[in-house]
């Protein structure tokens, strides 16, 4: 009987990042349009693995995925021992662009939920040139925070099992079980101190409410999605974010929460391959060029 | 859902002696409460989570109070009061308004979760919250229980 594979493969990149050696997961599958997917905070890869194996999409689309380091089966730098896992904007980027520029990426899709929505609306700011489209999940400029992050990371308190329970409630009640709780497995085998470490990009550093504004989707298209059930981006954040940006489209996804793509992947496509295809269409009547150009002239002046 | 109840003895303010403001809404919910121990020791799954989860806790609908007493998953005690400089381990408390949306078999967006509720203000959590956070989801899904009870409305 013949092996039951799915297309997916994982394989380990070598990256200097921050100036130290890493090793980093990553998984794709399908060929086309580069199409990068940004995992949430504390989570990994596997949340796009219904992306991966959906040939509608990989027919079209090369899509990748990689564990932050830290995350997954991406190993924390070595020394990691003697410090406190924080992300930082600038350590997030980095990570992106050398990741597109090491695999010759040539002008790919960004799609990032959550923390890689932020980052989204981050890379739409500084590095638009670089990429055919953006999609931010559960994206926006600035949302309140909800709890208390000290819960995540501290003796008596298990990480894993207070950080699942926590995100429980941002899955919207109508998606299955068997993708709910696969969300929620991921949450439980990662450390509380990496979602902790995560959120301080999120909700210390990367503030993005005074340079929103300078977004211009003439130069990159961007796509704003956001589940109804999410309380910790709301559809009000998105929809407070977008209307700063000119050219930005939002779409409120129904039935779907803070985890589109893992939570209920059947759903979630229903507002997805509309987007793809669109970006098919607008790849067709644009330039391309290999990832990693400087967009910084373009962008003086724009929309400040 | 369960018939309405009146306010009993243990809803009058133990100084002025006259009933504190409990709306019909209010007294609706505090009935479905009434049968969260059952619900809850019928449910050995849920008991297995609460496994570790020993505490007394306070539940407020308005003006309302009802404590609960939880030992290693099992709901051992439920007291109308009076709750008279009884101590407990913490408290979680709502409108009616927002019990009433948040039993709701298919609860609206925003009305769906705890944290959901506290986000937009209508509920409160305070006291010792060490073990409602190490078995927060224990004490979620156990608040979620009287959903079984509530026809869409």
């Amino acid at each position: 009987m013949a092996a039951e594979l799915e297309p997916i493969t994982g394989r380990y990149l070598r990256l200097e990042l921050q100036g130290r050696p890493h090793r980093l997961y990553f998984e794709e599958a399908g060929t086309g349009i580069p199409l990068l997917c940004l995992h949430t905070a504390g989570a990994d890869g596997r949340q796009f693995r219904h992306l991966m194996n959906d040939p509608e999409i990989t027919g079209h689309f090369r899509v990748l995925a990689f564990d932050m380091p830290w995350h997954g089966k991406s190993l924390p730098p070595a020394g990691w021992q003697r410090t406190d896992y924080r992300l930082t904007t600038a350590a997030y980027t980095q990570l992106i662009l050398k990741f597109c520029q090491a695999l010759e990426l040539a002008r790919p899709v960004a799609l990032g939920c959550s923390i890689g929505g932020r980052m989204i609306l981050h890379l739409a700011i500084e590095h638009a040139g670089r990429f055919r489209a953006l999609i931010g999940l559960e994206a926006a400029d600035f949302q309140d925070p909800w709890y208390d992050t000290q819960w995540l990371d501290r003796a008596g308190v298990d990480g894993g099992r207070v950080s699942a329970a926590l995100v429980s409630g941002l899955i919207a009640p109508q998606s299955p079980a068997e993708s709910r709780h696969e969300t929620l497995w991921m949450y439980r085998q990662s450390g509380g101190a990496v979602f902790k470490g995560d959120l301080y990009f999120y909700r210390v550093e990367a503030d993005l409410r005074p340079r929103i504004g300078r977004i211009d989707t003439r130069r990159c298209p961007l796509f704003l999605l956001t589940g109804e059930y999410d309380f910790s981006c709301t559809p009000a954040d998105t929809r407070r974010t977008a209307s700063r940006i000119a050219g930005a489209r939002v779409t409120i996804m129904k039935q779907l929460g803070h985890f589109p793509m893992s939570e209920n992947p059947a759903q979630f496509r229903r507002y997805l391959l509309p987007v793809l295809e669109e970006i098919r269409g607008l790849g067709r009547n644009r330039r391309t060029g290999a990832a990693g150009g400087t967009d910084r002239r373009r962008r003086q002046g724009k929309g400040r | 859902m369960a018939a309405p109840r009146r306010s009993t003895a243990s809803d009058k303010h133990p100084r002025a002696g006259r009933p504190r403001q409990v709306t019909r809404q209010a007294a609706r919910l505090a009935a479905l409460l009434e049968r969260l121990p059952e619900l809850a020791n019928g449910d050995r799954r849920l008991v297995w989570e609460g496994r570790f989860f020993s505490a007394d806790l306070l539940l407020g609908i308005d003006g309302l109070q009802r404590l609960l007493s939880v030992r290693e998953g099992r709901v051992t005690g439920f007291e109308r009061g009076p709750l008279l400089m009884r101590s407990w381990c913490f408290a979680i408390r709502a409108s009616a308004q927002a019990w009433s949306r948040f039993w709701q078999p298919v609860p609206a967006p925003g009305w769906h979760d705890l944290f959901a509720l506290t986000k937009r203000g209508a509920a409160s959590v305070e006291g010792e919250l060490t073990p409602l956070m190490a078995n927060l989801q224990y004490v979620k899904d156990l608040l979620a229980l009287p959903r079984r009870l509530v026809k869409s409305t």
